[in-house]
């Protein structure tokens, strides 16, 4: 079994991030990049199928040229090999652009499944997995709590606010995980050893057969007009109880989806 | 000081120092003041510890270990240390005790046990103080007697990290006369019958890790857990403290450099007079001096374990590091409490358990005393 682990490199989740001042596009140089925290969960989730079907992970990863330490930590934690897709092209691609590069450079290569984390801690929008999906005509099992590949068919359960959907397709299939699905493992010091010698392919954009005018900051669908920092945290809700305050509770609680 | 910042020698030293940080940000330090409030022993922690590759750093690959330098090894014992002294000194007490088999073992032995002992499943102790034997470790009287069956062990061992927790005891052991040249070296397996423990010592610090006297009372070993030669087991044991010196030196900065973390934090956010209390020049100063205190201590422990790894002479320099990186511990952790103040002398902060970690390591293998002996020593001809 053939398994794609799509990762990406973010600005370090509990860092302040900010937007550059000439396009308003995420300035990466003035924070640490680390691993997309829930792509260590589809990380995970690849390497356990890959261990109980004697199976092989590829890491693929699109982003600028230091992205690659982010398909060596997939590495590191046991994938077998990785793609980076680098292109100066590429450079402020939305969704729209990321999925049809990773649609493209994925297809054709014989995977039998793709697995995304369910969204990245940058830009938080959860689409391209279903993005890649559609471009592929391959079943989308998003936001899986848990999968199971049985011969052809991928199951999963899709977390929902109530629960979980049992949602099922044929393999190839595009899944992304959420953060209950596992527990990510650490490298161990062998396996960053073993990283060093594993194959790391890099994509060009001209080699996946896209025109450059298609991706980039140009070529996207939306702009960031003007960026403002998060306003301070406002004063909670305030109750008073006067004999009705327990109901009133339960539906503040309700509104905000916690019962 | 962050990974990235340091001097390695190789990029996967480097990934293997990120690595570290990591694992010291997410699993140790969230969890050091529960556990030494508790007096609790993290044995799962260890396991990932040796998952992970963290327990046999400084042995060589084909027995199972790291390959790597002790300039490396080290630092992660510092970054370890700086999130939670008592895992940091409990992987240097692991890789002390697996010192005689790896270095005196023959490769018969070596080839039979160490690999497990390298692997991360388990746990060392090293046992060579005694009740009445700690600085004077040649007059130690625990008793190895031939029998038909092996070597029978009477006697107490004192002192003993993880007592009760490991699952191997490198145990010095009198098998012949008086003094230095009747030890003896014995690898003697938890699950012997005749082994038991004291109760844990009630300790100033280091709490979380466990330490109790070892009991041998007529424990049989074979012959074949002999390491080294009979009667060759004193220089065996002086040999690992060498080595063993060098790991609490750096588990000593990591100390250091967690207090000075939380000192130059809390001057800088701390306000009094309208402005930070870094600000004046009575607390940037003691910053400034523990700063430099710390990174002298580094630079001493790391020249030593580069001349280690050259495979030059390296114990007056071993006992030098360890001399003042504990010294430098107990200046450093000290001017943290008081720059904290109130707040440095309550267990709602760190600072005072940083003070309470540093005292011991001014004692433990081997004291500041003796250090001092073995360096004045070395300066005769």
């Amino acid at each position: 079994m053939k398994i794609a682990v799509c990762v990406k490199q973010v600005p370090d989740t509990w860092a302040e991030k900010k937007l550059s001042d000439s396009d308003n596009t995420l300035d990466r140089a003035s924070v640490e990049a680390v691993m997309n925290e829930l792509d260590e969960y589809a990380v995970e989730e690849a390497l356990l199928i890959s261990e109980a079907n004697d199976g092989e992970v590829v890491a693929v990863s699109m982003g600028p040229e230091r992205a690659e330490e982010t398909v060596r930590k997939a590495l590191q934690m046991g994938a077998d090999s990785g793609i980076h897709i680098h292109d100066e092209s590429l450079k402020g691609s939305d969704a729209l652009a990321t999925s049809l590069v990773l649609a493209e450079v994925l297809k054709d290569r014989g995977f039998d499944l793709i697995i995304f984390g369910s969204e990245s801690t940058d830009a938080r929008m959860s689409v391209v997995p279903a993005m890649v999906a559609e471009r592929l005509g391959r079943p989308q099992l998003t936001f899986a709590n848990k999968v199971d590949v049985d011969g052809g068919t991928v199951k999963i359960q899709r977390l929902t606010d109530y629960g979980y959907d049992e949602v099922e397709g044929a393999s190839p299939a595009v899944v992304s995980v959420v953060e209950k699905i596992n527990e990510p493992r650490y490298p161990s010091f062998k396996g960053i050893m073993a990283a060093k010698k594993k194959p790391i392919e890099t994509v060009a954009l001209a080699e996946s057969g896209i025109d450059a005018g298609q991706v980039g900051l140009g070529a996207a669908w939306s702009e960031v007009a003007s960026a403002a920092p998060r306003p301070p945290k406002a004063a909670g809700v305030k109750i008073d109880d006067e004999g009705a305050g327990g109901s009133k509770i339960a539906e503040f609680l309700s509104e905000q989806k916690f019962i | 000081m962050k990974p990235q910042d340091r001097s390695l020698p190789t990029e996967e030293a480097r990934d293997l120092l990120q690595l570290v940080r990591e694992i010291s940000d997410s699993e140790l330090a969230p969890h050091a003041a529960t556990y030494e409030e508790k007096e609790q022993f993290p044995r799962e922690l260890f396991r990932l510890l040796g998952k992970s590759g963290l327990l046999g750093l400084p042995y060589p690959e084909e027995l199972g270990g790291g390959g790597q330098p002790y300039e490396v090894y080290l630092q992660v014992i510092e970054e370890l240390s700086r999130a939670w002294a008592a895992v940091g000194m409990g992987v240097s007490v692991h890789v002390l005790s697996c010192f005689p088999l790896a270095t005196a073992g023959s490769p018969e032995q070596q080839e039979r046990w160490l690999p497990d002992l390298l692997a991360g499943d388990l746990l060392g102790a090293y046992c060579l103080s005694e009740p009445e034997s700690g600085s004077d470790a040649a007059s130690l009287q625990t008793a190895a007697v031939p029998r038909l069956n092996g070597l029978s062990v009477t006697g107490t061992k004192a002192w003993i990290t993880h007592a009760g927790a490991a699952d191997f005891y490198s145990t010095m052991v009198r098998t012949g006369g008086r003094g230095p040249n009747g030890i003896s070296c014995l690898l003697i397996d938890a699950a012997t019958p005749g082994i038991s423990f004291g109760p844990a010592e009630r300790k100033m610090g280091m709490r979380s890790s466990t330490t109790a006297q070892v009991i041998f009372d007529n424990a049989i070993v074979p012959l074949s857990r002999m390491l080294g030669s009979d009667g060759e087991g004193f220089r065996i044991a002086m040999s690992a403290l060498d080595s063993g010196r060098l790991g609490l030196a750096a588990c000593a900065v990591g100390v250091a450099e967690a207090a000075l973390e939380l000192a130059t934090e809390y001057a800088d956010e701390r306000q009094q007079f309208g402005r930070s209390i870094s600000q004046y020049q009575g607390i940037g100063f003691m910053l400034a001096d523990m700063a430099t205190g710390i990174a002298a201590a580094r630079a001493l422990y790391l020249e030593a374990a580069r001349r280690k790894d050259a495979g030059q002479a390296f114990a007056h320099e071993a006992a030098m590091a360890k001399l003042f990186a504990s010294d430098t511990a107990m200046k450093v952790t000290t001017d943290a409490v008081q720059i904290l103040g109130g707040a440095g002398y309550s267990q709602d902060f760190p600072a005072e358990r940083y003070f309470r970690e540093a005292k011991l390591l001014q004692i433990v293998e081997g004291t500041n005393q003796i250090q001092r002996l073995v360096i004045s020593r070395g300066l005769s001809v």
